[in-house]
């Protein structure tokens, strides 16, 4: 646990030193934020009727994605672990008394945190006090607000180990750039980072609920904005801890015949 | 001029020596462009226009941005990758070259992988212009070209900005997104739907609305003032003040040594 | 011809302290340092002299190389290059010199030395029978026939920095830089750059300045040493001149057979380094005992079979100067 505390606060005193760029990044994430509630106001005064939540309820998600894009974004993969693998250091943690897959799971947690703490409070902050219906709503109920704070957890866990066998395929591929390339797109896009799914075209979005991008990000804002209330809010959670158990299982099995791999070929 | 095609034939030639690399890229440039073109794509299938413009009307618009973005990075990545070339001494040599800065810039680095967004552009225009309902007189098609060339000298005109910003500081620079992607992002409907205020800020302080609305307006039918036509040749005088910023930078940067 | 005089030129520097509460610190309130790194630098070189700018790292070399290229505008100060001011008449200033940056490159990385060649031309604007005689001379001096069909991104660092070499002479400069040019260099790159530019110099008559870490470049190369420290030019002298007066101890090495070295000891201005089975290393002062006079001294006393006599080397010349200068 120690070691993993240590990550993450190197991570955030080294977040704290370039102060220009936490300003101007938080400024950036706002001006976006913004940008893009008056994007979908300019919809919804076109046809308010095809607004598939309330308004304010879009402006909250909104918020929420701009404040944990830390947690949520799809294009940061851990370097380290992508050289460690392509140089073939990795021999070197196998010497280790650690688990591999545990130390980089935690070591991408522990970095998109300490991104995702130094941005989310201000924004938060700002944005809870921007004029309705612009602004970032409380939750509907107490309840929600827990399982927002659980999901978002679970949903994180499911897009590092999505991102893990993006990394485990490194082992297999010579240029790694083309699936990681795929994977963002389709990670990006079905998730609801670029618009959320709810204004996806229906069939399309029965589709999407059943892969585990759309478990990321998206079941925990609609449960905060309250777009998934009751009963389908722990639906949601159930299909959160499906994704999960079975993105790790897959990459942890994945990892050991990997690594066996290597060994045999001699690294 | 002979240098610059000198130039340009050389960063050809190195980047078809990856071709698997290079192609991957350029594919991956392709997919960022379709996405943005599928998020547009469902919001309209929902809402079925967007403050009064019809799906055709805003995927022009959608063209535009993306083959101008695309250009502008393609020919102008050296000063979109300024930082690289000031952290790795290569600003140095050139200003011991008895050659013009800006052209030693604009020749250090050619992507042709940026192309991908003119792909999508392409593709697009292909549906949009026969289905659309303007009549394509060679007036029109001069409109568009202009339009077109309009993007390209603005978002040139901010990568010089974002240059000229790296003489001070290598870090906190990521706003200046806002102007290059946010704009591509945002700017693929007509500005207009953002409000009056954003089109006021976006005439007089960076004039995206001089290449992507009043001509676009002309161009739809929409306006019949002939003067929004050759608004485009406007975006020149946005490079007056970028070129000013540059050389202010440069001075400093001589001055503070690196 | 190069001068300047009263040359000044001060950094701030932020300050960055580790920890948490002082990044929290940092974060409302700056502090910086100011750092003197040219602080009244003053010195004239004459055409096709060759110098070498030797001192501690951070002591402002690459301040002044930048200063004289034209990339650094200094706060106060003249520089007059043949004439011109490097930082205000950038562009007809850098056609005359030529830099060599021992750890960056100038060379496009991916494409044929040749092609970077190429490319120089037309940006020096060379016409093509001058391009044609130098690049011929300077290839086959640097002997990179082979090489020049490579993308630079292939070569070793020997062949690469030969081409580098060449092509900051393909417009004929007046002037060269040289920063750190052997830096990581095998010893027989060492020594074919250091001929090659002893060539240049005495056949074009091209001023050299030479900033190095390498003693040995100096030794072969340079007459005259600027010693610059804490930005300021604590020495302007010839290297044979400095020697002599720094330090009248000379080393020597001899092979004898039979003799008891013991005897030498008691010998005024002899000092027993070392020995070991009849090879044994002797320090002479020459203050108290002439070189010639300890010959005849030792000779008689030991059978010799080989004996060498080694002045100071550069390097501990400039150890000490470093020492006395206290930089």
């Amino acid at each position: 646990m120690k070691k993993y505390l240590s990550f993450f606060n190197i991570r955030f005193v080294n977040s704290l030193q370039y102060r220009a760029a936490a300003v101007t990044g938080i400024i950036t994430q706002f001006a976006w934020g913004i940008m893009t509630i008056l994007l979908f106001s300019a919809f919804y005064k076109t046809d308010a009727s095809s607004f598939p939540m309330t308004f304010n309820q879009l402006a909250s998600y909104i918020w929420m994605q701009q404040a944990f894009l830390a947690l949520f974004m799809t294009w940061y993969f851990d370097t380290d672990v992508l050289e460690s693998i392509s140089t073939g250091n990795i021999a070197y943690e196998l010497v280790r008394p650690i688990d591999i897959y545990n130390m980089w799971f935690t070591k991408n947690y522990a970095n998109r945190l300490a991104k995702a703490v130094l941005r989310c409070l201000p924004i938060i902050i700002v944005a809870i006090f921007l004029p309705y219906p612009y602004n970032l709503a409380p939750p509907p109920s107490l309840e929600a607000l827990l399982l927002t704070i659980l999901t978002i957890f679970l949903g994180t866990s499911i897009l590092i180990a999505l991102s893990m066998l993006v990394c485990i395929s490194t082992f297999y591929t010579v240029n790694n750039m083309g699936v990681r390339m795929v994977f963002l797109f389709f990670a990006e896009f079905l998730s609801g980072a670029i618009i959320p799914l709810p204004f996806f075209p229906n069939n399309i979005q029965t589709f999407i609920n059943l892969t585990p991008f759309a478990a990321i990000q998206n079941i925990p804002f609609r449960i905060y904005v309250g777009h998934i209330t009751g009963v389908a809010m722990y639906k949601g959670l159930a299909l959160q801890f499906i994704w999960l158990f079975i993105s790790i299982l897959i990459g942890r099995l994945w990892l050991k015949k990997s690594l066996k791999k290597v060994i045999v070929q001699g690294g | 001029m002979n240098l610059y095609l000198k130039f340009f034939s050389m960063h050809l030639k190195g980047q078809m020596q990856y071709k698997f690399s290079f192609f991957l890229t350029l594919f991956g440039q392709f997919i960022g462009a379709f996405s943005s073109y599928l998020a547009l794509y469902f919001m309209m299938t929902r809402f079925h226009k967007v403050a009064d413009y019809t799906f055709n009307e805003v995927i022009i618009v959608f063209a535009t941005m993306m083959f101008s973005y695309s250009i502008a990075e393609c020919f102008m990545r050296g000063f979109d990758q300024f930082e690289k070339i000031i952290a790795n001494g290569e600003f140095d040599r050139m200003l011991i070259r008895p050659k013009n800065i800006i052209f030693q810039i604009m020749t250090s680095k050619i992507d042709f992988s940026r192309l991908g967004k003119l792909i999508q552009a392409i593709i697009i225009l292909a549906y949009a212009i026969p289905t659309s309902e303007i009549n394509w007189t060679s007036d029109k098609i001069t409109i568009l070209l202009l339009m077109i060339a309009g993007g390209t000298i603005i978002f040139s005109g901010i990568y010089i900005i974002y240059a000229s910003l790296c003489f001070y500081t290598l870090e906190g620079l990521e706003f200046i997104n806002i102007f290059t992607n946010g704009a591509l992002e945002f700017g693929k409907y007509p500005i207009s739907i953002y409000g009056k205020t954003m089109v006021k800020i976006f005439t007089y302080f960076i004039p995206y609305t001089l290449f992507q609305y009043y001509p676009f307006l002309y161009l739809v039918g929409r306006s019949q003032n002939s003067l929004y036509a050759i608004l485009p040749i406007g975006t020149v005088f946005f490079l007056i003040p970028c070129y000013l910023l540059w050389k202010i930078g440069l001075k400093h940067y001589t001055s503070t040594g690196s | 011809m190069i001068e300047l005089k009263n040359i000044k030129k001060t950094y701030k520097i932020a300050k960055r302290e580790s920890g948490l509460s002082n990044a929290v610190k940092a974060l409302f309130k700056r502090e910086y340092t100011k750092i003197n790194a040219l602080d009244d630098i003053s010195f004239n070189i004459k055409e096709g002299e060759m110098v070498g700018y030797i001192g501690p790292n951070g002591a402002g070399k690459s301040s002044t190389i930048k200063v004289i290229s034209g990339i650094l505008t200094p706060d106060s100060g003249q520089c007059i290059i043949n004439g011109l001011t490097p930082w205000k008449d950038r562009k007809e200033h850098v056609e005359n010199i030529g830099v060599v940056f021992g750890q960056r490159s100038q060379l496009w990385w991916d494409v044929p030395i040749n092609d970077s060649f190429e490319l120089l031309k037309d940006i020096y604007s060379i016409d093509n029978k001058t391009y044609k005689k130098n690049l011929d001379e300077l290839v086959s001096l640097l002997n990179i026939e082979e090489v020049i069909k490579t993308p630079a991104r292939m070569l070793s660092l020997g062949q690469r920095m030969r081409c580098e070499i060449a092509a900051s002479l393909i417009h004929d400069p007046k002037i060269l830089l040289l920063d750190e040019p052997t830096i990581g260099l095998d010893a027989v790159s060492k020594i074919a750059v250091r001929e090659f530019i002893k060539k240049i110099n005495k056949e074009k008559k091209t001023t050299v300045i030479l900033t190095t870490h390498d003693m040995q470049d100096i030794e072969a190369l340079t007459e005259r040493i600027l010693l610059i420290g804490n930005g300021k030019i604590l020495l302007d002298g010839s290297l044979n001149e400095l020697k002599k007066k720094k330090s009248p101890i000379k080393k020597v090495v001899l092979d004898f057979k039979d003799g008891q070295i013991s005897e030498i000891k008691c010998i005024e201005g002899l000092s027993l380094v070392s020995n070991i089975n009849g090879h044994a290393e002797i320090s002479v002062n020459t203050d108290i005992l002439a070189v010639s006079d300890m010959i005849k001294l030792i000779s008689s006393k030991l059978n010799l079979t080989d004996i060498s006599v080694a002045g100071t080397s550069a390097e501990e010349l400039v150890v000490s100067l470093y020492k006395e200068f206290q930089i």
